[in-house]
């Protein structure tokens, strides 16, 4: 699904990210871990051309897409809900759900305004505030239903829980899990690792700009002295 | 001042503030979406005049040149944003007024060498010549009224547009948030050259049917692009209906002072914004 290789980047001389290999495949779920400051957020930049890598390919679906604009990576069935949410002050709820909506790239319509209405029904009643007025745990549903409304092959959560209230953060894992299970292959970057690791297929750390870590989530789980090393927990 | 002279000012004042909002529409949304400073706006009113007045010369009707000079207008607004603006989104505001600066220059030059340096005036259309009478002494010209007319259907439009179609949505989406515009897979290169070529062309379109009540004359945009940049400033950047009410203060302010403080009047529209930011350092809108 979305394969990247040797990826370099850099922030003006500060090199970021040292050649990374990382890979998704079709319905795959991975958990993407590791301290902050530690790269995970440029990866993902990286990967969907908002940041631009100095070297290193990325290919969706084995389509060469490195160098290409953000919005055309995106079209290729990706999706991506940024860390901070990403609302727009003056679009109503409805709004940032209808000006996302588009076919998958298969042309399927699974995701629609109604079925992400159903998903989130705390949206429903509020169809007509803007996206700004919302509850933080309300401003994250509206971005992760703006990201259904694409039918993407592949969703990307940057940070989908934080700052949320217990009682929120378990109703969007809830969701997340769902959603895995309709065959959505997605990237998390999430700090609450444990729940992550719970349903995540795979894990990849990341530490200084370099994976250090790839393997099955639950032998990562499992692998108290790693997570303890790279993560610290 | 008599009633009949306080309406036909305040028609005045209107026409003025609709007219106005046709040129500041564009400069608003160019300004807050796609962050561009375009000092060249005003070049494209000029341009719209010119147009008009050269392509009535050669078919003998307003109406035609009107619809001739708008997707003229919106054509070298488009080749422009392609050629010359894109390369400039990432770069600071000094990069991009010196080089819309510069196109102001190059339009000038380029009004003076194909069409020369006289001042020309335009006929309206014969079936909009004539006037309304409202007393003995006073009477309304019906162009006026149709200007009029055709710049609030176009508000109207724009409005439309704007708040119910996905297109409105992207625009609006883009003027708050123009990498999560990208992020969602919207092609925002297209949307931004389709914004431009937009506001050119509703820029022209304000300079071309403005020809029969003001002479198509060199430096005609410059005088408009800094009141458009007052009306920006007053409604809020990237703010269309900040636009529109900015406009039509603007124009009222602008009309009425010149009736009732003529030794002030260049000086009421900056009364006017200095009271607003005073009040709303943002802008109306923001």
């Amino acid at each position: 699904m979305l394969n990247a290789t040797g990826i370099h980047t850099y922030y003006g001389n500060a090199q970021v990210l040292h050649g990374i290999d990382f890979h998704v495949a079709e319905g795959e779920t991975v958990a993407l871990m590791g301290r902050n400051g530690m790269g995970k957020s440029t990866l993902l930049k990286s990967m969907l051309g908002i940041v631009a890598p100095r070297r290193g390919k990325v290919r969706v679906n084995g389509v060469d897409v490195t160098g290409h604009e953000t919005s055309s990576i995106i079209r290729r069935g990706l999706s991506y809900v940024p860390e901070g949410r990403g609302m727009f002050h003056n679009l109503s709820v409805r709004e940032h759900l209808l000006m996302a909506a588009r076919p998958g790239i298969d042309g399927r319509r699974d995701w629609t305004f109604d079925r992400v209405l159903e998903t989130f029904p705390r949206l429903a009643e509020r169809l007509d505030n803007l996206g700004t007025h919302l509850s933080g745990g309300e401003q994250q549903m509206l971005s992760i239903g703006r990201a259904l409304m694409t039918n993407p092959r592949l969703l990307i959560l940057d940070e989908a829980t934080e700052g949320l209230a217990p009682l929120i953060r378990r109703d969007i894992w809830h969701t997340i899990r769902a959603i895995k299970a309709t065959g959505i292959a997605s990237i998390i970057v999430d700090k609450n690792v444990n729940v992550l690791l719970d349903f995540a297929d795979r894990g990849v750390i990341l530490v200084k700009g370099e994976v250090v870590c790839d393997g099955p989530a639950k032998a990562i789980k499992q692998d108290k002295s790693t997570l303890s090393t790279h993560i610290g927990i | 001042m008599d009633i009949w002279m306080a309406l036909i000012q305040m028609l005045n004042g209107i026409q003025y503030g609709l007219l106005l909002f046709l040129v500041a529409s564009g400069l608003t949304l160019i300004f807050g979406i796609m962050g561009i400073i375009n000092l060249a706006h005003g070049a494209f009113y000029m341009l719209g005049a010119y147009l008009a007045w050269w392509l009535a010369g050669i078919t003998g009707s307003l109406g035609a040149a009107v619809l001739l000079s708008l997707p003229l207008a919106a054509g070298i607004g488009y080749a422009i944003e392609v050629l010359l603006v894109r390369a400039l989104y990432k770069r600071d505001h000094l990069d991009q007024v010196l080089l819309t600066y510069g196109l102001i220059l190059i339009f000038n030059e380029a009004q003076r060498v194909f069409w020369g340096n006289d001042v020309h005036g335009v006929a309206a259309p014969a079936m909009l010549d004539w006037s309304i009478k409202l007393t003995d002494t006073l009477s309304y010209p019906v162009y006026r009224l149709a200007l009029s007319g055709v710049c609030g259907v176009l508000a109207v439009a724009m409005y439309l547009v704007i708040s119910k179609t996905r297109f409105g949505m992207w625009v609006r989406a883009g003027a708050s948030n123009r990498d999560m515009v990208a992020a969602l897979g919207i092609d925002v290169k297209l949307l931004f050259g389709l914004v431009f070529a937009v506001g050119a062309a509703l820029a022209g379109l304000a300079g071309a049917i403005s020809t029969p009540i003001s002479s198509v004359a060199p430096g005609m945009g410059d005088n408009v692009l800094i009141l458009c940049f007052v009306v920006v400033v007053i409604g809020g950047v990237g703010s269309v209906k900040g636009a529109f009410l900015g406009a039509m203060l603007i124009g009222l302010a602008d009309t009425f002072g010149k009736v009732f403080v003529p030794d002030f009047a260049s000086f009421t529209v900056y009364g006017v914004m200095a009271a607003v930011l005073l009040w709303k350092p943002k802008g109306l809108f923001s």
